[in-house]
Order: C-alpha cells, then sequence, then structure tokens
C-alpha cells in the first residue's frame, strides 16, 4: 500500500479510504456505539453533535424512529461492500470465462456471445434490475445475481478483445504446436494475461454496483427492512429534510466517498497494472 | 459500406428480438402469472378460468409468439391499473422523458467539452487539476443524493427552483442537471484524453508551424477530430441516461416514463412493465445504431474499411 501511495497519491488516498469501509463494515459490533435497529422515539431527530442540542452519544444524530444514524451508517457498509464484491466476482467470473471463449474459440461460440452480450448492453440497466428484483423478490441473493446480469458483459468485451490478439502470438501458437488441448492454453497462457484489466475493471464495477444498489434501495427495492442500508437511509431521510437534514446528508456522504475511494483506487490500478489502459476513460 | 450498414441493421434487428424474449419472460419470472394479476383471494376455478383465457395454458413458444405478433402491432396488452391500452399510456409520457434525456445529454456536453478542452491545453495546470477533481466526484456521486441536496438547497432554502413537476425551464433544471452529473464526468475525461492525443499530432504541429493562431488551432483542428469518439460514448450511455432518468424522474415527480414504470413495477401491473422495458431497449439499440451510422459517416476512414 506504501509502494501504490509512492506511485500515485491518488490511489494510495483511494486505498486509505477503502480500507477504512473494509473495516468498518467488518467491525461493525465493535464500531457502533448502539444496536443499528434500535428504536427509541424519545430520542427521535436529534441532531449531530456538533450542533447546540446535539450528544457524543448520537455523535451523527438520529432519524425519525430515533435510531443511531452513526452506528446505522457503519452496518450499511456492510451490505454494500457485500453486495459489491459478490456481485462484480460473479459477473467477472462468468464475463471472463465468456470473453476468453468467444475470444480464443471465435467463429459461432464468438457471435453467440457477443450478441448477447449487445443484448444485455440494450437495456436501460437499473429499469431491468428492478423488475427483476421486483418479480423475484428483493433479497441479497437476488440483488447479487441481478447485479452481476448488469456487469459480466463489461469483462466478456474486454477479455474477448485481448484473446483475439492473444490467439495470434508466439508463446499460444508455440503451445499449440506442441499439442496443448485448447482449455489447457486458455487456461495457462491467455488467461494469466487478461488478469491485470480484469483486476482495473473489477475494482471499478464494484464501485458502479455499490451506486446502483443504493439506487434500488433508494427506491425501495434493496435488501429489506430492518437491515440498514445507505440508499434506504437516504429515502426515509428526505421526508424530513427541513428538519433533519443529517439523516439524508450523512448515508450520502458515505456512499459518495466510499464510490470515489475505490474509483481512485481503480484509477490507480489500472496506471500500475496496465499502461496501456491509460488512455481509455 | 452497404455491407457494412446492412450488417449494422441485422444485428439491430436480433437485438431488438432478444429484447422482445427478455420483456416477454419478465412475466414468467416469478411463476405463475395468474396468481400475481389475480386477487389473493381466487378460486381455482376462477385461475383455470383466468389461464384459459389469457392463454397461459398454451406452450411458451405459442406464447411467445402471440405476444411477438401483438407487440409488431403495439399490442402490449391492457395495464392492470390503469384499464386502458398500456402503450399509448407509456407513449403519451415519452415526450417528457425526450424533454429531460435531452436537456440532460445537452447540459452533459456543453460543460464537458469546454471543460475537458481547458484541462487539455493547460495540462497539469490548476484548471486541468479543477477539471479532473470535478470529473472524478461528478463520476462517483449518487445522483438522486445529489438531487435532494439540490432540491434542499435550491428549492427549500433559497426557494429559486421548483420542487417537483413538469413545467418551464425552471423545472428542467435540477432533475436534468441530476441525470447530467455522471455523464459530465465521463465526458470531460474523455475530451480531455482525446484533445491530449490530438494535440500531439503531425497536423496539428503543422497548423501552429504555419504561425495560426493557438485558440484556431485548437478549435479548428484539433476539436473535431477529439470529437469523433464522443459521438460513440454518448450512444452508449444512452442506455444510463435512461436508467438515470428513471430514479431522478420518481424523486421530481416529474411525469415520464420513468416514473410511470416505477409505479407499474411497485404495482406488479406487467403489461405496462413489458411494454415499457421493450420500448425503452428499442429506443437504446435504435440509438446506438443512428450512432454507428453517424459514426460511419463522420469518420472517412471507417467508410473505406
Amino acid at each position: 500500500m506504501i509502494h501504490l501511495a509512492r506511485r500515485s497519491p491518488l490511489a494510495g488516498a483511494g486505498a486509505l479510504i477503502v480500507g477504512l469501509v473494509i473495516v468498518a463494515a467488518l467491525a461493525a459490533p465493535l464500531l457502533a456505539t448502539t444496536d443499528p435497529i434500535d428504536q427509541d422515539l424519545t430520542a427521535a431527530l436529534q441532531p449531530p453533535f456538533w450542533r447546540p442540542d446535539g450528544s457524543l452519544h448520537h455523535p451523527l444524530g438520529t432519524d425519525h424512529l430515533g435510531r443511531d444514524v452513526y452506528s446505522r451508517l457503519i452496518y450499511g457498509a456492510q451490505i454494500s461492500l457485500l453486495i459489491g464484491v459478490l456481485a462484480a466476482f460473479l459477473g467477472a467470473l462468468v464475463g471472463v470465462a465468456a470473453g476468453l471463449m468467444a475470444g480464443y474459440l471465435g467463429g459461432r461460440v464468438d457471435t453467440v456471445i457477443m450478441r448477447l452480450a449487445d443484448l444485455n448492453l440494450a437495456f436501460p440497466l437499473i429499469l431491468l434490475a428492478l423488475a427483476v428484483v421486483a418479480l423475484l423478490g428483493a433479497n441479497l441473493r437476488n440483488l447479487v445475481i441481478v447485479m452481476a446480469i448488469t456487469t459480466w458483459m463489461i469483462y466478456a468485451r474486454v477479455v474477448r478483445g485481448l484473446s483475439l490478439g492473444l490467439r495470434e502470438r508466439e508463446f499460444v501458437q508455440a503451445a499449440r504446436a506442441l499439442g496443448a488441448h485448447d482449455a489447457r492454453i486458455i487456461a495457462r497462457h491467455v488467461l494469466p494475461n487478461v488478469l491485470a484489466p480484469v483486476i482495473v475493471i473489477w475494482t471499478l464495477e464494484v464501485a458502479r454496483i455499490i451506486l446502483m444498489e443504493s439506487a434500488l434501495s433508494f427506491l425501495g427495492l434493496g435488501v429489506p427492512p430492518p437491515t440498514p442500508t445507505w440508499g434506504r437511509m437516504l429515502a426515509e431521510g428526505r421526508d424530513y429534510l427541513t428538519v433533519a437534514g443529517w439523516i439524508a446528508i450523512f448515508p450520502g456522504l458515505a456512499i459518495l466517498l466510499t464510490v470515489l475511494g475505490i474509483n481512485f483506487l481503480g484509477d490507480g490500478l489500472r496506471d500500475l497494472l496496465d499502461p496501456r489502459l491509460r488512455r481509455q476513460t | 459500406m452497404r455491407a457494412y450498414i446492412a450488417g449494422r441493421l441485422a444485428t439491430a434487428v436480433l437485438v431488438i428480438l432478444g429484447v422482445s424474449i427478455v420483456s416477454f419472460f419478465l412475466t414468467f419470472l416469478t411463476g405463475d402469472p395468474a396468481e400475481i394479476m389475480l386477487p389473493p383471494g381466487a378460486t381455482a376455478a376462477q385461475i383455470a378460468k383466468f389461464r384459459a383465457e389469457w392463454g397461459f395454458d398454451d406452450p411458451l413458444v405459442i406464447q411467445y409468439w402471440r405476444f411477438l405478433k401483438r407487440a409488431v402491432h403495439g399490442d402490449f396488452g391492457i395495464s392492470l391499473r390503469h384499464g386502458q391500452s398500456s402503450l399509448p399510456l407509456i407513449a403519451a409520457r415519452l415526450p417528457a422523458t425526450f424533454e429531460l434525456t435531452v436537456t440532460a445529454m445537452l447540459l452533459a456536453i456543453g460543460l464537458a467539452v469546454p471543460l475537458g478542452v481547458l484541462a487539455a491545453t493547460h495540462r497539469g495546470g490548476p484548471i486541468d487539476v479543477l477539471a479532473m477533481g470535478v470529473a472524478l466526484v461528478g463520476q462517483s456521486v449518487p445522483n438522486f443524493w445529489l438531487a435532494i441536496m439540490m432540491i434542499l438547497l435550491f428549492a427549500v432554502s433559497w426557494g429559486l427552483l421548483p420542487t417537483s413537476g413538469r413545467g418551464g425551464v425552471a423545472h428542467v433544471v435540477m432533475p436534468a442537471a441530476a441525470i447530467a452529473i455522471n455523464l459530465m464526468a465521463l465526458l470531460t475525461r474523455l475530451v480531455r484524453s482525446t484533445m491530449i492525443e490530438m494535440l500531439a499530432e503531425d497536423y496539428v504541429r503543422t497548423a501552429r508551424a504555419k504561425g495560426l493562431r493557438e485558440l484556431f488551432v485548437t478549435s479548428r483542428h484539433a476539436l473535431p477530430n477529439a470529437l469523433i469518439p464522443l459521438v460513440t460514448v454518448i450512444g452508449l450511455q444512452f442506455g444510463y441516461i435512461l436508467g438515470g432518468a428513471v430514479v431522478i424522474e420518481t424523486i421530481f415527480t416529474w411525469p415520464g416514463v420513468g416514473l410511470f414504470t416505477i409505479q407499474a413495477i411497485l404495482n406488479r401491473d406487467y403489461p405496462v412493465v413489458q411494454a415499457a422495458v421493450f420500448i425503452l431497449a428499442t429506443a437504446v439499440v435504435v440509438i446506438n445504431l443512428t450512432v454507428d451510422l453517424l459514426y460511419v459517416w463522420l469518420d472517412p476512414r471507417i467508410r473505406v474499411t
């Protein structure tokens, strides 16, 4: 990490933010001051500690049900990270496999996979996710699957492009001449050479999925209550904007900072791992 | 050239067919449509009658064929909630969404191009750092949160803009800005990086060597070429813009397709959801096709190959 920070201060900052969010998510029971779903109507709508009538007991204030905003933020990090990381990983598994097959095998396999990717890209993804989640029910598993559906083709397209080029390279040709199996060539010679961009895409996709998950949650189609999610906290805070702005402001800042941190890290990794990708946005 | 256009058209038709299959199967994801569409207390006889009436007992392929035949004629069935044909319901709300998304795109392009060009021409300077900072934050900000913060600031605190609804320019500013922010950030980075490349090209050096003024070199020689990749990216981003509109319309109660679709999804109004998904996805396909063809026209090098 120190190495990363020296090479790219932005990536270092990103790593720091992401590290903090991960710690918050993992150590939530230790860091939270109160139970995130404990209601206390006598303490509803208390302001953050720096306001005259705020207290350190609820450092970031309380919401309309008297729940502690700070503790809910800490626990909310769990859901955001879990869905982001798992869905991006699942999408990567499918996308990389599809991209390798399309690029290396070519022909009809290539056509079918790429048309599927086109089809997937044509949908306004959030609309598809909304429809599917509304139909199948909003729970962790469904959200992860739906988010993975919105991300696999991004890996597939990049990996396909790279393996098309790799297929013609000497070391791959040599392996083939030696009689190696397609599966072995893909696993031993093509895959390792596409991993760097895949890691970069994975990072940036985690950020995009966290944004999308929070949007779904905001619309009421995220992980159901009482589990605290940043998106739903924001939606609930909307009704108290004028009297208790902090309920909506803090979860938004949490999403912004987390996504910003991951994007910094992703950009930094891109520069570090794969200078060829640097020009692309 | 002809072959390219024909191929591209064929692909678009295939993708639209795929879109129709997905829209069709959306209804079947939950299992039995009869159980969803009928009120909870329906008897077995009622369910059987409903299934027979709506043709849910036929093989899926036949049902799909029927759906497709109807869809071609613009018939996606009757909205369960509104009791009217779903397509006209959606069509009536398209202009509002069109107004919002086009304004958002123009806003994003209008801000991103000058910002990106300035960043490229002042590379490494304070303007560049500022522009990239704006872009990085703009890419990471949740647009619905920005929308709420804008409402808090411009509508609630300062009373400058209306909080919701559709009307004049004042109504469209905030929702369009909220949708535009992520695209603006992406385009700023893109314009900057392509401009930096273009400014290093030989023809730019030649133009400078001829003694042309820097402003002229930038705007007439480098910029037009830097804008070509922008066209593709904007086309590809159209799906995201529509997605953004879905969320933002609900915040500002903007009477467009997005708000209507969200309501349909929450009410489980399947004919409307099917029609909306089909129409919006088809719109994206058509826009992408147009952009690809425009690209061929813009960039003569592609025309030849």
